[in-house]
């Protein structure tokens, strides 16, 4: 039987003409696209052109604002550690949030052993920060602000605008990582005002171990890695021209296709949300019900474990993701779940459903079936189940 | 990431329930930590003969209580005691690293529930079931980091191996 992959932010296939033009470019003897003869200037032509292309679906005033990294990951590493180092001499103290990926808390926890200080900004019951807490946190020695587009656990988005007007009045940087955003819903960076986004291509249909970190002119940051003058001499190391040019592929399709691809994710959820009840009881949704990504569902079912409802649904040719303790080789619950007021059990039996372009509406009935009929399983083993209903 | 044998006992859990007039219950873990354990005796001639266990929590935690209550039915109660979450590991032919921290807790509630068993034949009040609020490590079951794997220094929240805090981490 066919999979039905409802795990679409773990990964996604490539498209059809992204392939093809990876396969294109990997038959050609590219050159290095800093050298200076001919094959070298046909290489640095794909180079430019995937940058046009990318460049165009976040809006940069010029493509050079555009600094191709080996994916999101970088891209945020490349943001904060960039950004730190660049204006130490001004101050080492960082805003952000409670419920950021890993890869900003990782990289902000990197800077704490280097005596930066970062404060954490709560959010609310849906996810969402309020900017005038952002205001609060900003001191004089204050340098970047790094606030998450949207969130990859409960899909709330952020309101960035409003955050970007506080920071530019208080000259500070401002980033975003964009990673679950980008190729998703529109995103400009000249009317969201950030001067750092980072995003990956694989969201958009792209190869994975290629991405993006928009650094808005005469934005203060040093590189990551340090050789070569690529990228501007914001990021060396000969490209990774394959991967950058299916990116450009990709990003060309998600900017044509944005109003249909959204339409048809919006459906599946709304299409989600509306017969849930039909087939569980006892759970919640997250995320904030207004500002959200339209491919995410993110719902908690009370009394069972995430881990072991994968697994089954596993067995049934279905693919979804938890945010449990357990699946993620952690010891406690997540900690955006935790931020948003979901008790630890609860947040225990949390499963993330994101889905794209291949999901039918049939693959949503059979998931919801089968979804069902796991969780009265698992419930029938459970010992919360039992004592809450004999209580 | 797990054996046949741990998929086949997560698939099909075998004993699973409740015994409501059960001689000996015991009771290990938090949602805290991610897994709870229930185990139900019903005691024949200083035998087990019945098992039924509840469980949440993950595949592994499933397959675990599970194969303890294959191991443990009728066994006598020195026998169901000398059993270890080691050998209910075994049994399974092996568990991930990072789940014999919190998941592997079956022969914990085994020997709660009988204890519990043992306490009201000597005519102790009927207490709640016990719940053990933190993991306690039993015998000479090493804890592994939950993100490298690597062996954890007892005691210790700060995993040498790859620098992780486990208590900043989360």
């Amino acid at each position: 039987m066919e999979i039905i992959n409802l795990d679409r932010l773990s990964a996604n296939p490539l498209l059809p003409e992204v392939k093809k033009a990876m396969i294109d470019a990997i038959s050609l003897d590219y050159g290095n696209p800093s050298s200076q003869h001919r094959l070298g200037d046909e290489a640095a032509g794909a180079l430019d052109s995937a940058r046009d292309s990318v460049s165009r679906l976040i809006n940069c005033a010029v493509p050079n604002e555009l600094v191709f990294t080996s994916g999101g990951t970088e891209s945020v590493n490349h943001a904060i550690k960039g950004v730190a180092q660049a204006k130490a001499d001004k101050g080492k103290h960082l805003v952000t949030s409670n419920i950021e990926h890993n890869a900003v808390l990782r990289s902000l926890r990197r800077l704490k052993m280097s005596d930066y200080r970062v404060t954490s900004v709560p959010v609310d019951p849906y996810g969402r920060i309020d900017p005038d807490a952002v205001a609060e946190a900003i001191t004089d020695e204050t340098i970047l602000v790094s606030i998450m587009h949207s969130n990859n656990e409960i899909g709330t988005i952020q309101p960035i605008e409003e955050i970007s007007q506080i920071t530019r009045d208080k000259k500070i940087v401002l980033h975003t990582d964009a990673v679950d955003s980008v190729g998703v819903v529109p995103i400009d960076v000249q009317k969201m005002g950030v001067d750092l986004l980072s995003f990956a291509s694989n969201t958009f249909y792209g190869p994975t171990g290629v991405g993006g970190l928009y650094v808005r002119r005469g934005t203060s940051i040093w590189p990551l890695l340090d050789g070569g003058v690529q990228e501007n001499n914001k990021r060396a190391g000969a490209e990774n021209l394959i991967g950058i040019i299916g990116m450009g592929v990709a990003a060309e399709y998600a900017l044509r296709n944005m109003e249909s691809r959204t339409a048809q994710a919006k459906q599946l959820k709304e299409m989600i949300v509306k017969k849930l009840p039909d087939y569980i009881d006892e759970y919640y949704i997250n995320g904030h019900p207004e500002h959200h990504l339209p491919n995410l569902v993110s719902v908690s079912i009370k009394y069972i474990e995430g881990e072991s409802i994968v697994l089954m649904l596993d067995e049934e040719n279905i693919a979804v993701s938890t945010r449990s303790a357990c699946a993620a080789g952690a010891l406690q619950a997540s900690h955006v779940l935790l931020s948003i007021g979901r008790e630890f059990a609860d947040a225990q039996g949390t499963l993330v459903i994101t889905f794209g372009l291949n999901n039918t509406e049939n693959d949503i009935t059979r998931f919801l079936a089968v979804l069902g009929d796991t969780v009265k399983t698992l419930r029938k083993i459970s010992p919360l189940y039992s004592k809450d209903k004999m209580a | 990431m797990y054996t046949e044998i741990v998929m086949d006992h997560f698939k099909k859990p075998r004993n699973v329930g409740v015994i409501e007039d059960a001689d000996g219950v015991g009771e290990v873990g938090n949602p805290l930590c991610g897994d709870m354990m229930t185990i139900y005796l019903k005691i024949e001639d200083e035998r087990i003969k019945d098992i039924k266990f509840q469980t949440f929590g993950c595949g592994a935690a499933i397959a675990v209580s599970s194969m303890l209550t294959e191991l443990a039915e009728g066994k006598s109660l020195d026998e169901a005691k000398a059993i270890t979450n080691k050998d209910v590991a075994k049994a399974l032919e092996g568990l991930p690293k990072n789940k014999l921290h919190c998941s592997n807790l079956g022969a914990d509630a085994l020997h709660m529930a009988i204890k519990d068993y043992e306490d009201r034949k000597i005519g102790k009040p009927r207490e709640e079931p016990k719940r053990k609020e933190k993991h306690e490590h039993s015998g000479d079951d090493a804890c592994y980091c939950p993100y490298c794997d690597a062996e954890m220094e007892e005691g210790t929240s700060f995993c040498r191996a790859c620098q992780t805090d486990l208590e900043e981490a989360h």
